[in-house]
């Protein structure tokens, strides 16, 4: 029995470097090589299968799909649905745009029932698993019961690490060029590159994050700054999108980007509960606020309590002395 | 042209969860009710929609009696019409019952898009717009924060990013799309728009019983909330003198070499 994973890719190195897989879907890797145990575990990728991250998560098939043109969701549901019907007990995806809606796909055309975003899955046999799963966007945990011949799961973005294998697998590689219906490719993606936003937020390794205390449009600059030197990028709350500072593309929350990147730096940001919903996943947080008692406090590694108009600059400069000193 | 919104009464969360004392629920003696964030935004864009080409917008929920209270709350924001499909309080409706309960509602020919959230942010299952699209027969958007509809052709261009790259999908109506807060900024309910919610009559429809709730769905069990990963932060200091503190900590943490 197999436990197949949809994988999607990063966009690779912008001087036209290969491809990686996502880490999203390496943290879904690491989830459905658990649940498959001594089982397979099949990737299935849409484009050219990058080898050596997959062997090195323990991969042991690789079902390269080729010859349909770009992103269309019912037809890769299509082929999930064919692959699994040979000897699939579980098939999953990361919980993204697109591995959400390929899955509920996948549900509504085999009549299964569809898990999205678990944190943990296992196995009891006899067509049973128990999963959490994230409900309010991982604000609370659903245990469940899942009974179907196939698990139909997707996996939290920021509730499993990705963690490569013990021993890296030797992986079978199957060529698959499926016959499409027309029907299935009705609607596909057309694919435009958009300005920044979203997408580098969620993969950010540092994300400067600006709240209510920034005060204005204007008071972002000193934020910039910061997010430039740090490496990092500029996500904000939702009174931020609401008051119309910054785009929703940059919100930070439930209704926004979920985070994971190694430090979050929230200035001015008190932290109402679906603003952790999307931070929650950093490694380190780190809080500039005038209140001590925010609840942002609560959940922060580190905090300075103070203005973040002086405490900012004050630290632009700091970290611009030291880089003209060498580091 | 004519537009079915679906949404969900929802508990308003504030600052903490707390649930009731089987673990199956969100205590909700303290808390007042609304629907999703996304859902607000579909209710916008279904009425502009209508503003713009004439039809009507109706809004349709799976839900408990008071469910009522959103309804007037979306007719009071520009929808004409109002569908509650009934269900026991405290009742607990799968996706699955949820998509065929309100494909009853959607079905019949007299739609031409059937919008929704892209997820409800009590339960986030994902997949009842997709659901009911293909109980439908129609093509299905998710996640989308911009829509252009051209009355003319019946054609749909629906965009999301993805990976920092716009994604446009093209849907020939009748179709379903769930959208995204960010699509647009909802409006506030003008008084005029209140008093005629009061008014108006809503459509009550029996929902799913018990037994048909989440039989061939995922099954709950319990609820809990995540071990809290509070922490009694170290305070580095107190405005700009923590400066220097803060710098080691950044070096510590490998983000400043």
């Amino acid at each position: 029995m197999t436990v197949f994973c949809l994988v999607e890719l990063d966009g690779g190195a912008p001087d036209g470097g290969a491809a990686g897989v996502a880490d999203v879907s390496l943290r879904a890797i690491t989830l459905a090589r658990e649940l498959a145990a001594s089982g397979g575990l099949a990737a299935v990728v849409f484009g050219d299968p990058p080898f050596p991250d997959l062997a090195a998560y323990g991969v042991t098939d690789v079902y390269a799909v080729s010859g349909i043109d770009g992103y269309a969701p019912l037809a890769w549901a299509r082929v999930l649905q064919w692959l699994m019907s040979e000897s699939g007990h579980a098939v999953m995806a990361a919980g993204t745009e697109r591995g959400n809606e390929v899955l509920a796909h996948l549900g509504a055309i085999t009549g299964l029932p569809m898990a999205a975003n678990c944190a943990q899955a296992v196995d009891n046999g006899d067509g049973a698993y128990a999963i959490v799963r994230q409900r309010w966007a991982g604000l609370l945990l659903e245990e469940a019961v899942l009974e179907a011949p196939v698990a139909l799961l997707t996996v939290a973005t920021d509730a499993v690490s990705a963690v490569p294998a013990a021993v890296p697998a030797t992986v079978t590689v199957h060529d698959v060029a499926p016959s499409v219906d027309g029907s299935d490719l009705v609607v596909r993606a057309v694919e435009t590159p958009a300005g920044a936003g979203g997408a580098s937020l969620a993969t950010a390794r540092v994300v400067v994050g600006g709240g209510r205390g920034v005060g204005s449009a204007d008071g972002f600059g000193p934020l910039e700054e910061l997010a430039a030197l740090l490496g990092g990028v500029v996500g904000v709350s939702r009174v931020v999108t609401s008051e119309g500072w910054r785009p929703h593309t940059m919100q930070v929350g439930q209704t926004g980007t979920k985070i994971t990147p190694d430090l979050y730096l929230a200035c001015g940001i008190s932290g109402a509960i679906q603003h952790f919903a999307g931070c929650s996943g950093a490694k380190s947080i780190i809080a500039i606020n005038t209140d001590p008692n925010a609840p942002m406090m609560t959940r922060a590694d580190y905090a300075v309590i103070g203005d973040l108009h002086a405490v900012v600059p004050a630290l632009v400069i700091a970290l611009r002395e030291r880089a003209a000193q060498g580091g | 042209m004519e537009i079915l919104v679906c949404v969900k009464r929802v508990p308003t969360v504030g600052g903490a969860i707390t649930l009731t004392a089987d673990r199956r629920a969100i205590d909700t003696k303290a808390s007042g009710f609304t629907i999703s964030p996304h859902e607000e935004c579909a209710v916008e864009e279904a009425v502009r929609l209508a503003e713009r080409f004439g039809g009507s917008v109706t809004v349709a929920t799976l839900g408990p009696a008071v469910a009522e209270e959103q309804l007037r709350a979306c007719l009071a924001l520009g929808a004409s019409g109002a569908v509650l499909i009934e269900t026991e309080p405290g009742l607990e409706v799968g996706p699955i019952a949820t998509a065929t309960a309100l494909h009853a509602v959607a079905a019949g020919g007299r739609f031409d898009l059937v919008l929704l959230g892209n997820e409800a942010s009590d339960t986030g299952d994902y997949q009842v717009g997709i659901r009911l699209a293909h109980l439908l027969g129609w093509p299905a958007a998710t996640g989308i924060k911009a829509l252009a509809v051209d009355d003319g052709s019946g054609w749909v261009s629906a965009s999301r990013t993805y990976r920092g790259v716009l994604e446009t999908f093209a849907l020939e109506l009748p179709c379903v799309v769930t959208v995204k807060e960010g699509i647009n900024l909802p409006r506030y309910p003008s008084l005029p728009g209140r008093l005629r919610a009061k008014r108006a009559a809503i459509t009550r429809v029996p929902g799913p019983e018990p037994a048909g709730a989440s039989a061939a769905d995922v099954r709950m069990t319990s609820l809990r909330v995540p071990d809290a990963p509070r922490k009694q932060a170290t305070v580095l200091g107190q405005g700009a003198a923590a400066v220097p503190a803060l710098v080691d900590v950044l070096v510590q943490l490998g983000v400043v070499s």
